[in-house]
């Protein structure tokens, strides 16, 4: 059973010309998994699609030691490797469906080695975080303002090796959203700790992890 | 089965290219889309720039009221406004916003969050609304803890709960049928009399577990952690209650976007840009369209052909007007 109709599948071919280098996804699922095997169909396709995208899966209580590599512990669960095969720390849990489509799709452009256009002096506020960050951004597959939080998330991760991020689709890990109280979409938290709502510039995003992790 | 709504755009190079645009176009709702083709069409060199394609369809489920589509999504609608704009090969600066607009000489300087700067003959605002804010005691506090101003985001996390919405407009009873799908019950409150249309406020009556307290004012938000309750004065009988209840959508109407050209045009006491009947603002050259002006009705189709009008009026302007070059 295709995941994506015809006229998707053209369309994500024609967006993903712009891709320069190949680039790797690593797949975590397990049996009995809620959207693990849609997440795999559709992780498939878009290497048919592309095919500089290489994809690998992997059963998580089978290899716990190369989930370990990269902090995976949710299925389904992946993350998006660069052409050295280097975890810059983009992760993806749960499907990228609906909205979500449109940040996997530049997540993918992106770490392709695509320019981030961000004006100079943003970067060197980037390039100048040297605590380690972790991003948490709750999204659903019904809302419009959360791709764009889990693109700038996923960016400020590509260009610092300090930051990782994570995209968490709410209803599938239902457990970590109540336990984060989340009730409303997109939810960003920053180490756990500090929270931003909505889909926030990047300066905010900075302005929070400067002001508490200095 | 999952279903995939594609926004991205296939990246432009254009933008960098052109020295100087006939229009840019801020913004990408229906007015925006509209613009930006009546233009094209029009022999224009115009580009859109775009924060967010579709503007604020995609807040809405359900459009019964654009005239020949009925019972169309949002972002169905948004995606075919965007199909149209696409085979016009109208480019589009995505996901970039713009930091400032300013008048040198006869051409507009717009300043983007990425540093770069693009020059125009003329500008079309569009920049639409955001969702107004109650302005009460704990709103903000409880804002995405219980506290939420996009029912179509977050509906699925008030499973078998219980849900206040606010508002009397289209916007409120549309939240109603969103929610009544999830929450086991709904209860909306209202400060004055429903506005919404009578066809909208027909489908109410078949949701069995709605309550509606018309004349009721919500004071203040309540909780811990998160909202678990709302202090309400019923006008009528002048008496302050507690309403128990899980979340709260806000649904009363929005913001204007408006803050680029604040002390650059005239706005009016709601911030809204005042236009002229071509969509002119009182900067010669820059004109707006859409949600973000003080036209009072804020609907799709009216966005749409504000669009257009503006479009009409500017090639008008440039080809009479328009001091530069």
């Amino acid at each position: 059973m295709q995941i994506f109709d015809t006229q998707t599948r053209t369309q994500i071919g024609e967006i993903l010309n712009d891709m320069i280098q190949p680039i790797t996804l690593v797949l975590f699922t397990k049996d009995n998994c809620y959207s693990c095997a849609e997440t795999s169909q559709l992780l498939k396709e878009i290497t048919e699609i592309k095919p500089i995208i290489s994809l690998k899966e992997y059963d998580i209580e089978k290899n716990p030691e190369i989930a370990a590599q990269y902090d995976v512990t949710l299925t389904p669960s992946f993350v998006i490797l660069d052409k050295d095969n280097q975890y810059k720390g983009v992760k993806f849990n749960g499907i990228p469906a609906g909205h979500e489509i449109n940040s996997f799709i530049s997540a993918l452009i992106e770490m392709s080695g695509n320019e981030i256009a961000y004006k100079p002096e943003i970067l060197n506020r980037i390039k100048r975080l040297d605590k380690p960050i972790n991003i948490k951004v709750f999204v659903t597959l019904s809302c419009p303002h959360c791709p764009g939080a889990v693109q700038t998330a996923h960016r400020l991760a590509m260009l610092n090796t300090n930051i990782q991020s994570e995209m968490i689709e709410a209803q599938t890990f239902y457990d970590l959203s109540d336990k984060f109280k989340v009730s409303g979409v997109p939810k960003i938290i920053i180490n756990d700790k500090y929270e931003l709502v909505g889909n926030q510039p990047i300066e905010a995003f900075l302005d929070t992890i400067e002001k508490n992790l200095r | 089965m999952f279903q995939f709504k594609i926004e991205k755009e296939v990246k432009n190079p254009i933008f960098k290219e052109t020295k100087l645009w006939d229009l840019l176009v801020i913004g990408s709702g229906p007015a925006g889309f509209n613009g930006a083709l009546y233009a094209k069409r029009k022999g224009l060199s115009v580009g859109l720039i775009s924060k967010d394609l579709g503007g604020q369809l995609h807040n809405t489920t359900i459009v019964d009221n654009y005239l020949g589509l009925n019972d169309i999504e949002g972002s169905q609608l948004s995606n075919q406004f965007l199909d149209h704009i696409k085979r016009l090969e109208v480019p589009i600066y995505q996901d970039v916003y713009v930091e400032s607009i300013s008048k040198i000489d006869n051409n507009f300087h717009i300043t983007l969050s990425t540093g770069e700067v693009l020059k125009s003959k003329t500008v079309l605002m569009t920049t639409g609304g955001n969702p107004r804010k109650l302005q009460v005691p704990g709103e903000q506090d409880f804002s995405n803890k219980g506290v939420s101003y996009c029912a179509t985001c977050d509906a699925p996390f008030f499973k078998d709960k219980h849900v206040v919405v606010a508002g009397g407009g289209n916007s409120a009873a549309e939240a109603v049928i969103d929610l009544s799908k999830w929450a086991s019950k709904v209860t909306v409150v209202h400060r004055s009399q429903w506005r919404a249309d009578k066809i909208l406020l027909d489908k109410l009556k078949n949701i069995p577990n709605l309550t509606v307290h018309l004349n009721t004012q919500i004071l203040e938000v309540n909780g811990e952690s998160v909202m678990k309750s709302l202090t309400v004065l019923h006008k009528t009988e002048n008496i302050t209650t507690q309403l128990e209840a899980d979340g709260l959508f806000v649904e009363i109407g929005l913001v204007p976007n408006s803050k680029l050209v604040k002390g650059l045009v005239n706005l009016n006491e709601k911030e809204e840009i005042i236009v002229d009947s071509n969509q002119m603002t009182s900067l010669l050259g820059l004109y707006a369209a859409g949600d973000v002006t003080s036209q009072p009705f804020k609907q799709i189709i009216i966005a749409a052909s504000e669009g257009a009008k503006a479009a009409l009026s500017i090639t008008q302007y440039l080809n009479t007007q328009y001091k530069g070059e």
